[in-house]
């Protein structure tokens, strides 16, 4: 077999099968059955995951220093000395973000069979996870910025249409336009970067760019932290990070799979991709990745706290993801890059993994999603109750589960390189996230029954197309983080190692007594946590309450999160739309309207004069073609 | 060099001119004009149209010859096509129209009023 | 000479043309018609058109006018009141007085019309050498080859035209 692997070069192919697949879904799908939709979707996918495989494999055949795939489709735009191509680049960054979105988007699109099998627009919604898949494909292997941006456009138009998947809810709809036009803020910082780029360096090619940009940014100059700063822009749009997140609680309205697929795989992890593609770039402007990894962190503690008094399953979920950002983040700002990438890695495991067990207990209890009507389901979701488990415990960064590998990483790297306060902060928010993983835990799996009467009856477990998903990813998020053993040096650093820039503090020295301390202050955070889940929410259950009530205004401000919704409310959203309303009553209204209605009305009175003309008479037709003879031979007779 | 327009005054002996055929012609065209105006039956008013063709063929064929050209008679060749084209059509509605309205008077037939 | 043929042609033409729009029954109407178009025939003899002057009597006097007096007589059209006793004598005069403008124009354009004289290569000499017909023949099927069949198609749309409007609902 091996032989022929070395030959495959198609890395084309990665992007452009799940896009035919959604092609062929989208406009036939209509009038194919079910099965064939979902085999065709499915297997698009697992296509993909061969076709990164393979790619995968032959990269691996190349020795360390020069394991790049370049494939180019041929020129997309040349426009006087820019010139930008359909190229494709296949380097270890991108291998890693191609197995991830490639494999857990497969898995997400097998648990999509089961949790959809009842929708009625079963074909356009896998057509749109083919699409997803597709458009974030392109951009982790595209070889330059605009194409990126591409891929870029194209998953926040994916995530639209999913998130509004069930456009007749209103709070589905209203959620989409949220996500996209929120996205659309980091998006133009992007595009006013490429356009800098453009003039800075000609073009938008990644590898010139790269080898240009020491000589042409000097290090610490302002072009250079400005430049990433706007990139960085783009991405805590994309990634949901501090103030742009707030589109991704929201994002919770579409279908659980989608919400799987933009938390785990795709989506939210472009941003991180991004911002570690142009690490050569980050590197030149030190004040930039200070701004990253405080950013990341503080976006971290905030979002774990507030998740820690949500009552919506999926809620909690999706501020866990915004804090385990965060996390990546830090670990990019501190340099950390490869530990970023495998925390993006093993998150997107355990992510998957508890968005589509929480799927699977609200498929199970008929939509339900309040954890204070739920209660004691693991002795009837005994599978989906386990996975849970594994995903809770890796997301809350316990040994030897994947989270705390990577997460412990980026710690130790940030506490390495003289961010002492970020330690702090990082370990506060593992506490929190031990706490409010296992509060969400007990609260759904252990203790008392609190169902409603109509959703116990309707419990059950999931068909098997959603537990094998479920077991995969649970395996996946208990053994990924074997990867990182030893830290800094295991066998996925020394793969990606060459993607990135050596930064100052990046050492791959074997595990020292204090980082052995550091991890175990970590991890006792982390359990701390856990243990006061347990006291809280298992042994005393009124005790939350007590606690609400002694701290009223600290709980209310974390039930309300903060308030920014409410203040981006009236500082951005109510002003624009109330500009929007008066332009649209007194210019749209009035002069445009008032223009077009008025020509219309115009020619119809027009016409009502002119239809006297028409008789029906032929003898009258007569005349006036009489009249307009004589007119013209006149003209002819006496002028011609 | 001016030619047979303005030559009808001496030229009883020679050969007929280009503007005695024109004049001819333009009689003829005016009595067909005349006929689609003052008749009311739709088929004197199709003959006096084909009158007014006939005029028309009438200067190409007089052209083609004081032009040294045979453009004038290809040309009648296919309006003679056409007219037996225009002929069976107009004659299948003249035909329609009587089964309708029992009247071949073009003063009956306002269906297209708008 | 020309003359003598040209004159009583001419007359012919012009009297038969005043009797289809002025006889009050159609059929004799038509058969006057018929009269204008022979005597246009004879005219065209004198251009040497000989093709025209026997296409002329063939297809006007031959196949049209015979449709013509089919429909006459199946239709069985009633005469009609002579023109000056109508009642809408207003837009009658109005019509008048448009030809009377309109013949007023062409005795203008006609009066003013500077004839070039003879440009192209088919003078009388070399039609009578190589024959009238011929040379239709072979300008049809060269240079006029297009709208000579496209000619053939708008037949047959006339034909089916024809047979669909008439048929018997």
């Amino acid at each position: 077999m091996s032989h022929i692997w070395p030959m495959f070069n198609q890395i084309w192919l990665i992007p452009v099968i799940p896009l035919v697949g959604s092609l062929v879904v989208g406009l036939m799908g209509r009038s194919m059955r079910r099965g064939s939709v979902a085999l065709i979707a499915c297997g698009a996918a697992s296509l993909a995951l061969l076709a990164s495989l393979a790619s995968f494999w032959r990269l691996l055949s190349l020795p360390p220093d020069a394991r790049v795939l370049r494939h180019s489709l041929g020129s997309w735009i040349a426009s006087g000395e820019l010139s930008v191509a359909f190229g494709f680049l296949f380097d270890p960054l991108s291998a890693t973000m191609a197995l991830v979105v490639t494999g857990v988007g497969l898995l997400i699109h097998v648990y999509s069979i089961g949790y959809m099998g009842e929708d009625r627009d079963y074909h356009r919604f896998f057509s749109l996870l083919n699409l997803f898949l597709a458009e974030m494909l392109v951009l982790v292997l595209a070889d330059n910025y605009l194409l990126l941006f591409l891929g870029w456009e194209g998953v926040g138009l994916c995530s639209y249409l999913l998130i509004a998947f069930w456009f007749e809810r209103p709070a589905a709809a209203s959620a989409g336009t949220k996500a996209f036009l929120v996205n659309r803020i980091g998006d133009a910082a992007v595009v006013v970067a490429m356009i800098w780029m453009i003039l800075l360096f000609g073009t938008l090619d990644f590898q010139t760019i790269f080898t240009g940009a020491p000589a042409t940014l000097s290090h610490g100059s302002l072009a250079a932290s400005v430049l990433s700063l706007l990139l960085f822009a783009g991405a805590v749009g994309k990634s949901a990070q501090l103030p742009l997140y707030v589109w991704l609680p929201d994002a919770m309205e579409g279908p659980t799979p989608v919400s799987a697929l933009i938390h785990a795989a795709t989506m939210v992890t472009a941003g991180v991709y991004m911002v570690a593609r142009s690490a050569p770039l980050f590197q030149l402007a030190p004040v930039s990745l200070e701004i990253v990894a405080w950013v990341g962190g503080i976006t971290a503690l905030y979002a774990a706290s507030i998740a820690l008094v949500q009552t919506d399953i999926k809620r909690i979920i999706a501020y866990s993801t915004i804090s385990q950002l965060g996390y990546m983040f830090l670990g990019l700002g501190v340099g950390a890059y490869a530990a970023g990438i495998f925390h993006l890695m093993t998150h997107a495991f355990f992510k998957a993994l508890l968005f589509l067990a929480a799927g699977s207990v609200i498929h199970a209890l008929a939509g339900e999603q309040d954890l204070r009507r739920m209660g004691g389901l693991r002795r009837s979701l005994r599978v989906t109750a386990g996975c849970f488990l594994v995903g809770a415990l890796a997301n809350a960064g316990i040994i030897p589960f994947a989270g705390f590998w990577s997460k412990d990483e980026i710690l130790l790297a940030a506490y390495a390189s003289g961010h002492r306060l970020l330690w702090i902060v990082g370990a506060l928010t593992a506490a929190g996230t031990g706490f409010y993983m296992f509060r969400l835990y007990f609260l759904a799996f252990e203790g008392e029954s609190r169902l409603t009467p109509e959703a116990a009856s309707h419990l059950h477990e999931s068909p098997w197309s959603m537990r094998l998903p479920l077991v995969l990813l649970a395996l996946g998020s208990a053994t990924v983080g074997f990867f990182g053993i030893p830290p800094e040096s295991g066998v996925f650093h020394r793969f990606l190692g060459p993607s990135f820039p050596v930064s100052g503090h990046q050492g791959g020295s074997a595990p020292s007594p204090s980082g052995i301390g550091l991890a175990l202050a970590a991890l006792v955070m982390a359990g701390a946590g856990i243990l006061m889940a347990f006291r809280y929410y298992l042994r005393d259950p009124k005790e939350p309450e007590a606690l609400a009530e002694r701290y009223p205004t600290l709980y209310r401000i974390l039930v309300h999160k903060y308030w920014v919704d409410e203040l981006y409310d009236d500082l951005v959203v109510r002003p624009t739309m109330a500009g929007a309303r008066f332009v649209s009553a007194s210019f749209d209204a009035g002069l445009v309207d008032g223009a077009v209605n008025g020509i219309g009305s115009l020619l119809g009175s027009a016409g009502a004069l002119l239809r006297r003309l028409q008789t029906g008479h032929v003898p009258a037709y007569v005349l006036s073609i009489l009249v307009g003879a004589v007119v013209l031979l006149g003209y002819l007779a006496f002028h011609g | 060099m001016r030619g047979a327009g303005c030559g009808v005054r001496g030229a009883m002996t020679g050969t007929v001119p280009l503007s005695a055929y024109l004049i001819l012609s333009a009689a003829l065209f005016a009595i067909g004009v005349i006929g689609v105006v003052i008749r009311r039956n739709a088929l004197i008013i199709f003959m006096a149209i084909e009158l007014m063709l006939n005029a028309v063929n009438l200067t190409f064929v007089a052209f083609s010859k004081f032009l040294g050209s045979m453009d004038g008679q290809i040309i009648v060749f296919f309006v003679m096509a056409v007219a037996a084209a225009e002929v069976a059509l107009g004659l299948a509605i003249i035909i329609a129209l009587y089964r309708n309205k029992e009247s071949v008077n073009v003063d009956d037939i306002n269906l297209l009023k708008g | 000479m020309e003359w003598l043929l040209f004159v009583p042609l001419a007359a012919l033409a012009l009297g038969t043309a005043a009797f289809v729009i002025l006889l009050r029954n159609p059929i004799y109407c038509a058969l006057a018609l018929v009269g204008t178009f022979f005597a246009l025939s004879g005219l065209y003899l004198l251009l040497q058109a000989e093709f025209v002057a026997v296409v002329q009597v063939i297809i006007y006097a031959g196949a049209i006018m015979v449709l013509f007096l089919f429909v006459i007589m199946l239709l069985d059209v009633g005469h009609e009141p002579p023109p000056w006793l109508r009642r809408d004598r207003p837009r009658l005069l109005l019509g008048l007085g448009l030809v009377a403008l309109l013949v007023l124009e062409l005795a203008v354009a006609i009066g003013s019309w500077i004839a070039p004289g003879i440009r192209g290569p088919y003078t009388s000499d070399y039609v009578n050498a190589v024959g009238n017909t011929q040379l239709i023949g072979r300008l049809l099927f060269t240079e006029f080859l297009i709208p000579f069949e496209i000619t053939s198609i708008i037949l047959l749309i006339a034909i089916v035209g024809a047979m669909v409007l008439a048929r018997r609902q």
